[in-house]
């Protein structure tokens, strides 16, 4: 449960009346929010390292297809799919 | 399982491991801390690309192992008989408490759900405002800004029914107790790229200087744990102790201050009691006496009776690295994933767990 995973900033927008801000992060096929308080200074097309919701630090594209592409294949990335598929089921 | 010759870089692989022969002259026991490298080096079978003479050990780095049984009993209590929507992370509605799971108290009515983020939890209390939300938060310094910021999240948008019922645990004074044992043979440590990549390394400097021993910040694929075994080697046969950070990549000596500063305004450093190995001293986070409104534990007054843990089960000495799952003689017999003894084998980022779900990468080991 202790894993970050990359993905790549897709929009930043707000919610809650604008009150917090949050990303849409694409890891591969799957979009997630994740909120860029611990990185502020991300932008949209910056790769950015996810843990549970927060992304906590700004990777390099390598780095992040690199270690993304490791986590797909050795099936790491159950948390995002299972956690995608409740989504979906809400 | 994978070869790990089929990921990436498996040259780069082999000349890790080369030069890890070549540098080795005497036995060596380094302790990697994280759950997740453990799984890693188990999982990828790198215990079998090492020399013989090199002993990793497996450290107590996972916060889902070692959540105290009467902490899941009262959550699971709260779930059950408070009526709250109880959230939490999926690893961690798995785990048998004295009676019930989570998972178990859902099949039988409870309001458990399974979420990705506590922020989830927050939008969850938001839209529910008759209910009382409680978010079982827990971890490591990595998913610490996560929880923390749920409570600010909470106390902005003026929620009165979101709180968390805090199960954090801390990484160094975890390795001060494993090298106070006086049973311990452990040489070196890799410690967790993740974790630092939130703390920084600073706390882990004088670790090195007091026990005399190296400390490399490492990450978690087989070529990062590779190249962290190797820098660790060659400090021990150098016979320096010192600080070093495989993870450059990732990891920033200062961590991200933007991160500490969420985790310092939501959580102050208590002793913890950790399962298997018993109370640490300042050695987890709780939520801070002034947001006690966001802290379950406060909120909810319940007393639940503690239950003795399992006197079979040797996760004292798993976690501190003595001993080896396989030696334990409830392995794979009477402790198993599904129903667990002690704390090691409840998640799969534990020792025993990660021992019994690759036991075939473990030929050397395991028999
Ligand atoms: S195998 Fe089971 S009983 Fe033995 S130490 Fe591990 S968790 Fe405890």
């Amino acid at each position: 449960m202790c894993l970050a995973i990359p993905g790549k900033i897709k929009s930043i927008g707000y919610q809650y009346d604008g009150l917090v801000r949050m990303a849409q992060v694409s890891f591969g096929g799957i979009t997630k929010e994740a909120s860029l308080d611990m990185v502020p200074h991300a932008d949209v097309g910056d790769y950015v390292l996810v843990h549970v919701g927060v992304a906590i630090s700004v990777v390099d594209e390598e780095e992040a297809r690199k270690s993304f592409q490791y986590l797909a294949e050795i099936g790491e990335l159950d948390e995002l799919v299972e956690s995608s598929q409740i989504d979906r089921n809400h | 399982m994978k070869h790990l010759s089929e990921y990436r870089d498996p040259d780069q692989v082999d000349q890790y491991v080369q030069e890890i022969h070549r540098t080795v002259t005497r036995p060596w026991t380094i302790m990697e801390v994280c759950g997740g490298q453990t799984h890693s080096l188990v999982k990828n079978g790198i215990l079998n690309l090492l020399p013989e003479s090199v002993t990793m050990v497996h450290g107590p780095g996972c916060p889902v192992c070692v959540t105290p049984v009467n902490l899941i009993d009262k959550a699971v209590y709260l779930a059950e008989e408070k009526g709250v929507m109880l959230c939490s992370f999926g690893d961690m509605i798995r785990v048998p408490g004295s009676g019930r799971s989570l998972l178990e108290a859902k099949a039988g009515g409870a309001d458990v759900r399974i979420l990705y983020s506590p922020l989830e939890a927050v939008r969850l209390a938001r839209d529910n405002p008759n209910r009382e939300v409680v978010f079982f938060a827990v971890g490591f310094e990595t998913t610490a800004p996560a929880n923390a910021l749920s409570v600010v999240q909470a106390r902005q948008l003026g929620l009165t029914n979101y709180s968390i019922l805090a199960s954090h645990v801390l990484v160094p004074p975890a390795m001060e107790a494993v090298m106070n044992d006086p049973d311990t043979n452990i040489q070196a440590f890799l410690a967790a790229g993740h974790v630092c990549t939130i703390m920084g390394t600073g706390e882990y400097a004088p670790l090195a200087e007091r026990y005399r021993l190296p400390i490399v910040v490492t990450g978690f694929e087989p070529v990062d744990l590779l190249h962290g075994i190797l820098m660790t080697i060659r400090q021990l046969e150098r016979g320096e102790h010192k600080l070093e950070n495989q993870y450059t990549r990732v990891v920033r000596a200062e961590g991200n201050p933007d991160a500490r500063r969420v985790i310092d305004q939501v959580f102050e450093v208590v002793d913890r009691e950790w399962r298997g190995i018993g109370t640490i001293p300042r050695s987890g986070w709780e939520v801070r006496r002034e947001l006690a409104r966001f802290d379950a534990n406060r909120k909810f007054s319940v007393s639940i009776p503690k239950v003795p843990e399992c006197s079979d089960c040797i996760a004292g000495l798993v976690l501190k690295g003595i001993r080896k799952p396989n030696e334990c003689t409830e392995f794979g017999t009477r402790c198993n994933p599904e129903r667990p003894l002690g704390a090691p084998m409840v998640s799969s980022e534990g020792a025993c767990a990660a021992y019994y779900h690759f036991s075939s990468a473990l030929s050397d080991c395991v028999e």
